[in-house]
């Protein structure tokens, strides 16, 4: 039985259409995503678990039994805030003792737990600070103990390293994915960072006006997205329109308009005639000088438009003969120069025919 | 570089001046200046018909200080007065304190048009306002009684309570009274928690607001009580417009000060203490 079932749940504010019809089991000890742009849903399907927030229609299950009625303070399900919002009347160890008082724990239990959770997050000397003391990333963690420290069956953080800068933010990434793997405690985590979504996540629920997109672990979603929409809104990708002229059980032949015959693989039965687009990586492009081509079925020429140098990579974008502005990436593991083609310079572009996915939708 | 600097300095330095000057000059002139007058008559004889004695022919006593604590009236009347302040104070507090946290809660369009309707009292006398509580209290039976004081206390510092209140309220971050549903708290917890805790500088300057103009107030009691119902705002009028003994009035209302100097210093100390914390 999963952890949290959430069936056919819509949720309506007016004429809009907050949550349209979205099922979802997540199962206990997972770190689960809600991952979509703003206005997809997800905040409005976390405030349900919550509780802050109630279905139209539809019902929320926890542990098998409906939440319907339970008010937020008697559900087990703690929520870690945007802005954390910490209690800045409390010092550190006030704020995630509370929970516990609130349970009714002795005296006793709090400080020793409090304690701990402390440890946990690698706050043991800031105890006695008051939240306008720390820093972001301090903040972050206080919310995190504060929402872990008596142990909730579920943890829902809300975009929680939203307000922190690059850096912090990818240590923090590290820092939640140990944690949650060292409590245990299932996380439902909500982001429109796509990349954040991709580091944390054992499964990514794609979300958008509503709906959910496509359910699916890290790796499945960005090698095979369902539609367009998955395919543009996790990395970076090419959509190189066409319509199907052939179809073998693992081979696709399509025709681009200006560009001729591209050779592609089949994920799923797709008829001739078909319109859609094949859907490209940047990192499934070879990027060469015409001469050092490699041989790969799929090949074009085209002019270098514009180039990010992001020194372990750099992110060409070229425009191909037929005026497609496509994007390749090519490693700099070579020696010498850090980068090899500037911007005007004639280059090839490859890629193998099992490369890519061709999208219908 | 360095004359530059220095003449933005000298440029601010200026500015600062221009700015504060005039309100400085406004305090000295009718604040300091006649505090000062005041703490001098009080150490003169009272002269024949009203005003002071001649300072040759008298000289400077302690006559005033003396009929004050010899007679342990006064000292009555500024404990009553003291209590009627707290009193007040306390009931402006529970009334103000639903009505601010209501409007706090209600749609911001009518948030505005609430606060205008606070505040609506003071586009009338005030003497007329009391005049009213009479023809109401009148029929009642309930005039010239303690009750009508305090009714009367309450109804004119109400706002003075109300105000700062909803200011501070508003300030709130309603997310934190999420966090605290979230983690476990009921509604009354929230309130006792949360909302209680982070609303007390604004309650401290509420009281401050209510406390210290009740205790020099004269027109209320004056209006609305019984003979018994005197506070020692009345006593000070007496002094100077009956009485006609000025440095007894002139006495009394220095203790009144240095009494409310005590209070306002508390409530700093308190409210400095808290949002330190």
């Amino acid at each position: 039985m999963a952890l949290l079932e959430i069936r056919n749940v819509t949720r309506r504010f007016g004429d809009l259409s907050a949550v349209l019809g979205v099922s979802l089991a997540i199962e206990a000890g997972e770190f689960f995503t809600l991952l979509g742009p703003s206005g997809c849903g997800k905040t409005t399907i976390l405030r349900m678990i919550a509780g802050f927030d109630a279905p139209d229609e539809g019902e929320l299950f926890l542990d098998g039994r409906p939440l319907a009625g339970i008010p937020p303070e008697q559900r087990p399900v703690h929520t870690v805030f945007q802005n954390y919002a910490l209690f800045p009347h409390l010092t550190v160890a006030g704020n995630i003792a509370f929970p516990l008082e609130m349970a009714g724990f002795a005296r006793d239990d709090i400080r020793r737990r409090t304690g701990e959770a402390l440890e946990l997050v690698h706050l043991e000397d800031k105890g006695g600070a008051y939240p306008h003391a720390l820093s972001g990333g301090q903040k972050q963690r206080v919310a995190l103990a504060r929402g872990l420290v008596n142990k909730p069956r579920l943890l829902l953080l809300d975009e929680p390293l939203g307000a922190l800068d690059a850096k912090l933010r990818e240590r923090m990434q590290g820092e939640l994915i140990a944690l949650q793997r060292e409590v245990g405690i299932t996380f439902v985590f909500v982001t429109h960072a796509q990349q954040e979504a991709l580091a944390l996540s054992h499964r990514i629920a794609v979300m958008n006006a509503g709906r959910v997109e496509q359910l699916d672990v890290p790796e499945v979603l960005y090698s095979t997205p369902k539609n367009r929409f998955v395919a543009d809104f996790i990395g970076s990708i090419n959509l190189i329109e066409g319509e199907v002229t052939a179809a073998s059980r693992h081979e696709l032949q399509l025709v681009a308009p200006g560009l001729g015959t591209i050779a592609a693989p089949a994920h799923a039965p797709v008829a001739p005639g078909t319109r859609g687009a094949l859907a490209l990586r940047p990192e499934h492009l070879r990027i060469a000088a015409p001469e050092a081509r490699a041989g790969l079925k799929n090949h074009f020429t085209g002019t270098v438009a514009e180039y990010l140098f992001l020194g372990d990579v750099t992110v060409y974008k070229v425009r191909l003969d037929n005026g497609l502005l496509i994007e390749a990436l090519a490693t700099n593991a070579g020696s010498g120069k850090a980068y090899f083609h500037e911007i005007g310079d004639r280059v090839s572009i490859e890629w193998r025919h099992d490369a890519g996915i061709f999208l219908d939708r | 570089m360095r004359g530059s600097s220095s003449t933005a300095e000298r440029g601010a330095r200026l500015t600062r001046w221009l700015v504060t000057a005039p309100p400085a000059l406004f305090l000295v002139v009718f604040f300091l200046v006649p505090a000062l007058i005041m703490a001098a008559a009080s150490f003169r004889e009272p002269g024949e018909f009203g005003g002071l004695a001649p300072l040759a022919s008298t000289g400077l006593t302690l006559e005033a200080y003396r009929f004050v604590f010899d007679d342990v009236i006064y000292l009555e009347v500024l404990v009553r007065s003291f209590a009627v302040a707290a009193l007040t104070t306390v009931i402006c507090l529970l009334l103000a304190y639903p009505l601010a946290l209501l409007i706090v809660r209600s749609p911001k369009r009518q948030r505005d048009r609430l606060v205008l309707l606070v505040i609506l009292p003071f586009a009338s006398n005030f003497l007329i306002r009391i005049y009213a509580w009479m023809m109401i209290l009148g029929p009642l039976e309930l005039l010239y009684t303690p009750f009508a004081v305090i009714a009367g206390m309450v109804y004119v510092h109400l706002p003075f309570m109300i105000l700062p209140l909803y200011t501070n309220l508003e300030k709130h971050d309603p997310v934190l009274l999420e966090a605290a549903q979230d983690l476990g708290a009921g509604a009354w917890t929230r309130f006792r928690r949360v909302t209680w805790p982070l609303s007390l500088p604004g309650v401290l300057s509420g009281a401050a607001l209510v406390f210290i103009p009740v205790l020099g107030m004269f027109a209320v009691p004056e209006l609305l009580g019984g003979t018994g119902d005197l506070l020692i705002g009345n006593l000070i009028k007496e002094q100077f417009l009956d009485n006609r003994d000025w440095p007894l009035g002139a006495a009394l209302s220095l203790l009144l000060t240095a009494a409310v100097l005590a209070v306002a210093w508390l409530s700093a100390l308190l409210t400095r203490g808290r949002s330190a914390s």
